[in-house]
């Protein structure tokens, strides 16, 4: 059994709201290229195994398993698929190591949203179809009813929920990487169209395209690798319950259910004293607010005063989203949790440019599934 | 420090059906509570769930995994679905293999199912989706059709004749006449009965294929310190391996299931099985064509090429046979609810190996048994070897 597994190689694309000159392939391609050159890895040689995440509906493809291994040097060797979020292909590739079977393992995840004429009515199906298909609930309508119940419930409040977008596209505009940077005062976030009152359109994250891969080590194979290797000290992931009916609204069980088994993992009491820089879903604005109380860092509705006190930026107690994050980055489908995991992955070697965050030992990078899923993963690394 | 062994200790499943009534979450749900009830456990016990079905198109639901979570009992518990096409079923022990291998849980719920009927009226159609966009799909290629090219490469790389072949759907509908869960189990079936069915794409015939299915099946795996607890019979998961190859299939000689050679090879040294003719006593090849059985017999080294219908006609194959294959009547017999055919095969390895397979079982007290499964476009290989 291999006890440690670092990460030693990323790669990205970058990520653009449309990329007409490039397939999935192509993007997956130059993401691996990049991340085995990172590693320096040969993917035929020294990979033992690849984990992909990704959805059929997603990529208009069912089984699209099919469709992973050329592109990421797979082809004749062990590759699977996840549908789930990059953190699961993640948590999948630290089993595989940990089992002691596997040295190293590649993982990647893509969005191609662009190529999705009719994105709306796919994430429609994902709803209970004998209960809820035929009340034809929208997706955004759903994230606004549950805005509704999470301000009511915890007594936040619409400018603190603005604060977020507010926060996450002006750290964007330091990232390369991320095309929806902004300089919005929360008046300008507030005053935008209602999507789903109490929710603007403004508060959630548009779609992008791009691609990320990662590789995985054990320790000795990573020692050997890099100087740079970045630790897993702690994966956890959960499901609350599917059925929009029965489930908590205000709060986010799955992601207090997935950090508490990685903060177990990592031997984390005191999460706000431990943790350095967090990457946190927030496809909607809230969704960060609430990520953070799920993840301990404050009690449920402080989150929001917390982040307009400017708690939560990048020159502050705990810099959250300092890549932009979802809201800045835009939504990669199953690469949320991947792009995420990146951020903490250059922090941590110190990498991260003009947007670098001094002294930070140990991230957090966590990730939701979007409407109407309750599925959430959390990741921790040290360097 | 040596790898974690990883048992089965329970094992449930529904009934094979052309059309079940129920649900896909409630199959699920069923299956789960039977193998939970195999072994006497309760959710409560169950620190994670895998889950396994083959395309969301069957289903016509998105997130299909997310949607069924709390029928496979994942209710508040770190869930996972994972796939490989047609060899997701054979997959989900493997699954399950890696999350109590790698020390992070103790004991594991595995569920796989699949619901095709509520592809209206046929779920062949939802087939059309699993090819390449640009290349392939204006074609409008049916599986049948891509089958029959492969069973025809397979006839004529090697001689092998319809008779030859027709023998392996004898074999397991008979078999599955023992089954209680079984579809198409038939104790009188012959072969020119097989010979004589209709054509359905030149060489295959209704009866060298198997059934359009629902159903589902579950099973719970534990560490081996929380297995002999449970059970004073674990059946050990002692090698996985899986391979996925190229999607360009139309670059691949299918006459040889390569990538079925490579997980083989790679379940086997883990199981540290040299010679896995000797060492295997029971196979369950994935058979959802007759001809498969064979191809697959010869990936996973049980035969040399060309030669696997030899195990059949001398006799090797039957259940009380040298090296029994498909004891459990196999897709082509039992049903082909794609993930849930596979994890079916699992099963009965474990209730062979453990001796609960009443009408069905080996006899000799067999040791260790290999289940195999397939799918893709003509692609993945899943292997697991299983032992007591």
């Amino acid at each position: 059994m291999h006890e440690r597994v670092a990460i030693v190689g990323v790669g990205c694309t970058g990520f653009r709201s449309v990329t007409p000159e490039q397939s999935y392939k192509e993007m997956v391609y130059e993401a691996a290229m990049r991340a085995y050159n990172d590693a320096g890895v040969d993917p035929r040689r020294d990979v033992d195994s690849f984990v992909t995440v990704a959805e059929d509906f997603h990529e208009g493809t069912s089984i699209f398993d099919e469709y992973t291994p050329d592109q990421l040097g797979g082809a004749l060797k062990s590759v699977h698929t996840i549908t789930g979020d990059g953190l699961h292909g993640i948590a999948t590739a630290y089993m595989l190591i940990r089992t002691g079977q596997f040295d190293v393992v590649a993982v990647e995840g893509h969005s191609k949203a662009s190529n999705i004429k009719t994105l709306p009515e796919v994430t429609a199906y994902a709803q209970d179809p004998i209960l809820n298909r035929p009340l034809k609930l929208n997706t955004h309508f759903i994230a606004g009813l549950e805005m509704n119940r999470y301000l009511y419930e915890t007594d936040s409040t619409q400018e603190q929920c603005a604060a977020v977008v507010v926060k996450n596209k002006f750290n964007a505009l330091k990232n390369p990487f991320a095309p929806y940077g902004a300089n919005l005062s929360i008046e300008d976030v507030l005053s935008g169209p209602i999507l789903s009152w109490p929710l603007g359109e403004r508060e959630a994250a548009q779609h992008s395209d791009g691609a990320v891969v990662m590789v995985l080590a054990a320790e000795d194979k990573a020692l050997s690798l890099t100087d740079k290797p970045i630790w897993i000290l702690g994966t956890g992931w959960n499901n609350d319950s599917p059925s929009l009916e029965n489930r908590d609204w205000a709060h986010s069980i799955y992601t207090e259910e997935a950090a508490r088994m990685a903060y177990r993992q990592a031997g984390i009491n005191n999460p706000l004293e431990a943790i350095d820089i967090a990457e946190v879903d927030d496809l909607y604005a809230y969704k960060e607010l609430q990520a953070l109380e799920a993840l301990g860092f404050c009690r449920p509705g402080e989150a929001g005063s917390l982040t307009l006190e400017g708690f939560t930026s990048s020159d502050s107690g705990l810099p959250v989203n300092v890549s932009g994050g979802s809201l800045g980055m835009g939504n990669l489908l199953e690469a949320n949790g991947l792009a995420r995991t990146l951020e903490i992955v250059l922090q941590l070697r110190g990498e991260a440019g003009p947007r670098q965050i001094e002294n930070v030992n140990i991230g957090l990078a966590q990730s939701w599934r979007g409407v109407p899923t309750t599925s959430g993963a959390v990741l921790i690394l040290t360097n | 420090m040596g790898m974690r062994k990883v048992a089965v200790v329970g094992a449930g499943m529904t009934k094979f059906v052309r059309r079940a009534q129920e649900t896909a979450k409630e199959l699920t749900w069923e299956a789960a509570h039977m193998a939970l009830g195999s072994c006497e456990m309760t959710m409560d016990d169950i620190e994670a769930v895998c889950f396994g079905t083959a395309p969301d198109a069957f289903d016509g639901v998105h997130l299909n995994g997310e949607y069924v979570s709390d029928g496979a009992g994942a209710w508040r518990k770190p869930y996972m679905r994972s796939y490989v096409g047609g060899g997701t079923g054979v997959f989900m022990p493997i699954q399950g293999w890696y999350h109590v291998a790698s020390g992070l849980f103790d004991v594991v719920m595995i569920v796989a199912e699949e619901k095709m009927s509520s592809y209206y009226p046929h779920a062949q159609a939802a087939f059309l989706t699993i090819f390449d966009h640009t290349t392939e799909r204006p074609l409008k290629p049916n599986l049948l059709w891509i089958f029959a090219l492969e069973m025809n490469r397979y006839m004529t790389t090697y001689g092998i004749s319809k008779e030859d072949i027709a023998q392996v759907a004898v074999l397991h509908k008979r078999n599955a006449a023992d089954h209680p869960c079984a579809l198409l189990g038939d104790a009188n079936i012959t072969l020119q009965d097989v010979l004589n069915s209709e054509v359905l794409a030149w060489p295959v015939q209704r009866l060298d294929v198997s059934p359009v299915s629902d159903g589902a099946v579950a099973i719970v795996l534990a560490a081996e310190h929380v297995a002999k607890r449970i059970t004073d019979k674990p059946v050990w998961i002692e090698g996985v391996g899986w391979h996925l190859d190229t999607s360009y299939w139309t670059n691949r000689d299918l006459a040889y299931p390569r990538y079925v050679e490579y997980a083989a090879r790679m379940a086997y040294d883990m199981a540290g099985i040299k010679e896995p003719r000797k060492e295997i006593h029971i196979a369950e090849p994935y058979d959802p064509f007759d001809y498969k059985a064979l191809h697959h017999l010869e990936g996973l080294q049980l035969a040399e090429r060309g030669k696997a219908p030899e195990l059949y006609s001398d006799g090797t194959a039957s259940r009380t046979g040298n090296m029994p294959i498909c004891p459990s009547g196999g897709l082509l017999g039992v049903g082909n609810p794609i993930a849930a055919a596979g994890l079916m095969k699992i099963a009965e390895l474990f209730w062979q190996l453990r001796g609960e397979a009443g009408a069905r079982q080996v006899p000799g007290q067999p040791r260790r048994g290999v289940a195999q499964a397939w799918g893709d476009l003509m692609q993945v290989g899943t292997v697991v070897v299983m032992g007591k």
